[in-house]
């Protein structure tokens, strides 16, 4: 089974973020970044599927120079071979121009299975995964939290809402966006990490493409959300902070 | 500007958050003198458009097929298309659940259009629409807008809007008029089987007065026990957001958040927990939210009643020692 993975590479979690003077997206100079944790559930899948059904997996980053260091983790971890789509402004594409971008770099690979994440922990659209099957002309699934791979085919949990589920059948080739909590993402072993120098990471210039990119939509700016809601925020010692929140929980809220 | 909303159901039960979408339409149509045409789609589904033609909007339009009947991405992408062609509306509104996160954005680009999806509101300033949604896990917040030609699409998030506020329709019903649509067996490639629940939910949270919530602050699954001490001194429950549960150091069906339950308590206590809109949705109407967080611009500030800024692992042990000492 030859599987494509999507992995980005995100400001990591507790970054701090500051937003770009131009205010339509984050400075980026002084923050450090890592794979999009969505993602890294969804390259597991694929490293289990390699393992129990045979086959090859490929790490596929788009970004800028530095989006590499997510291929090479993928790389570590038991990916055989990775797809850096460059570009330095890619924060500006909007997810069908991301989508089609990805899905040219890709199409001549013919993989039996691309997997994704549910979603980027940056900008969060959500889309990529099924964009991919519309444009790559795939069956998808989404929200997957099982894979059982039959002849030609997959039976797979899908998550719904409230803790329901559903069992669906999807005929390969196909797409699926990975629910994260499907697996325990494995670290990368001093081996695997030595092991990944020797493998291959081919470089594709994002323009070089030639996909349509004018955007569909636009970030127009980006800001720090405005309260809906007065927070009174208790100061002092831990010890002050704690006392004073009960006593406030008790005789103001009254809820305790 | 003229809107098609589109509403979900499951064996004729409705969604409830088309509701909301549907209040969202009625501000939106009324800012730009628009009209609203909604959309029922599925089979044996007359019923529920004779019920929207009784809130205010123009028309209903009925979508039924025998390959409508349960919900795939390939079949209803490809009757709602059919739908909007004919229709062609400026605004496309849909409310953000797992089932329209996995067809909408399918949907647009067969139409060779963007989505914009996930959003918590819009503004409508000098005759252009803005929609605002979260990014960075509720870290910031984006005003976003189409720059191509309609029809947009628009989801929006849970709880966005108020589904009590929706308007009747004040002179008796819009007209429903059914839209054929035509579909064949092989456009359907995949095939849903059985939708089941896992093992019966061992607790209830949502009957719990007290909950206490953990989040990715906690650090690791030995923690969670100075949690679990804090709630049972509270007289509440444990529960966290998605990634702890997710982890494996609790377990899933003690999680809040649009994939787990849904809770209203008379307090919720977050420890560490940013704040997601994934989890903000499933809390935010407790009637006391307090929060513990060291970053003092986590979004889970925006909705908490009182809030600390600080190291929880400094501060929950003194709320034991100082509940210890009242008992």
């Amino acid at each position: 089974m030859k599987i494509g993975v999507c992995v980005k590479q995100v400001p990591a979690k507790d970054a701090p973020l500051a937003i770009a003077e131009s205010g339509g997206w984050i400075r980026e100079s002084d923050i450090s970044f890592e794979t999009n944790e969505p993602d890294a559930y969804a390259l597991e899948e694929a490293l289990r599927l390699k393992e129990k059904h045979g086959g090859e997996v490929v790490a596929v980053s788009m970004g800028p120079e530095r989006a590499k260091q997510t291929i090479k983790e993928a790389l570590a971890k038991g990916a055989d071979r990775g797809i850096h789509v460059a570009d330095g402004e890619f924060f500006k594409l909007d997810p069908l121009a991301s989508a089609r971008s990805l899905a040219a770099a890709m199409e001549k690979e013919n993989f039996d299975l691309i997997l994704t994440g549910l979603q980027s922990d940056d900008q969060g659209f959500g889309q990529t995964g099924v964009l991919l099957a519309e444009l790559l002309g795939r069956p998808h699934a989404t929200i997957i939290m099982a894979i059982e791979v039959l002849d030609g085919r997959m039976k797979l949990k899908r998550e719904l809402e409230a803790g329901w589920f559903e069992w669906v059948e999807v005929p390969l080739p196909a797409v699926l966006t990975i629910q994260s909590g499907i697996n325990k993402p494995r670290y990368a072993t001093l081996k695997g990490i030595m092991a990944a120098k020797k493998k291959e990471i081919a470089t594709v210039e994002r323009a070089s493409l030639g996909v349509p990119d004018a955007p569909t939509e636009k970030i127009e700016r980006i800001y720090v959300p405005q309260k809906t809601k007065k927070t009174e925020f208790i100061t002092g010692s831990p010890k002050e902070a704690a006392a004073k929140l009960l006593e406030k929980l008790r005789h103001e809220a009254r809820a305790l | 500007m003229k809107i098609l909303l589109i509403t979900e159901q499951h064996e004729a039960q409705w969604n409830r958050v088309s509701f909301e979408t549907l209040a969202a339409a009625q501000q939106i149509a009324e800012q730009t003198k628009g009209s609203i045409s909604g959309v029922v789609i599925g089979k044996g589904v007359a019923a529920l458009a004779d019920e929207l033609a009784g809130y205010q909007l123009e028309e209903v339009l009925l979508v039924e097929h025998d390959l409508l009947e349960k919900y795939t991405p390939d079949g209803f992408s490809a009757a709602l298309r059919q739908v909007i062609e004919g229709a062609k509306p400026d605004l496309v509104l849909l409310p953000h659940t797992y089932q329209v996160r996995d067809f909408a954005p399918k949907l647009a680009a067969s139409m060779q259009k963007g989505l914009i999806g996930d959003c918590i509101g819009y503004r409508h300033e000098n005759g252009k629409l803005i929609f605002v949604r979260q990014m960075f896990q509720g870290r910031t917040a984006a005003d976003v807008v189409f720059t191509g030609d309609a029809p947009w699409i628009v989801t929006f998030q849970a709880s966005a809007f108020r589904a009590d506020l929706v308007a009747r329709n004040a002179s008796g019903k819009a007209a429903v008029k059914p839209v054929a649509v035509e579909l064949k067996p092989e456009q359907i490639r995949t095939k849903p089987l059985e939708r089941f629940r896992e093992a019966k939910q061992a607790v209830d949270l949502t009957q719990a007065p007290i909950l206490v919530s953990v989040g990715r602050g906690i650090k690791a699954p030995e923690n969670i026990a100075m949690a679990e001490k804090l709630a049972k001194l509270l007289g509440g429950e444990i529960c966290a957001s998605r990634p702890i549960c997710d982890e494996g150091w609790l377990p899933m069906d003690r999680q809040i958040g649009s994939s787990g339950q849904t809770v209203a308590p008379k307090l919720y206590l977050a420890l560490g927990i940013s704040g997601a809109i994934q989890h903000v949705v499933g809390m935010k109407a407790s009637r006391t939210i307090a929060a513990i967080n060291k970053d003092q611009n986590a979004p889970i500030f925006e909705v908490a009643d009182y809030g600390i800024v600080g190291d929880l692992f400094e501060i929950v042990p003194a709320l034991i020692e100082a509940l210890e000492q009242s008992k």
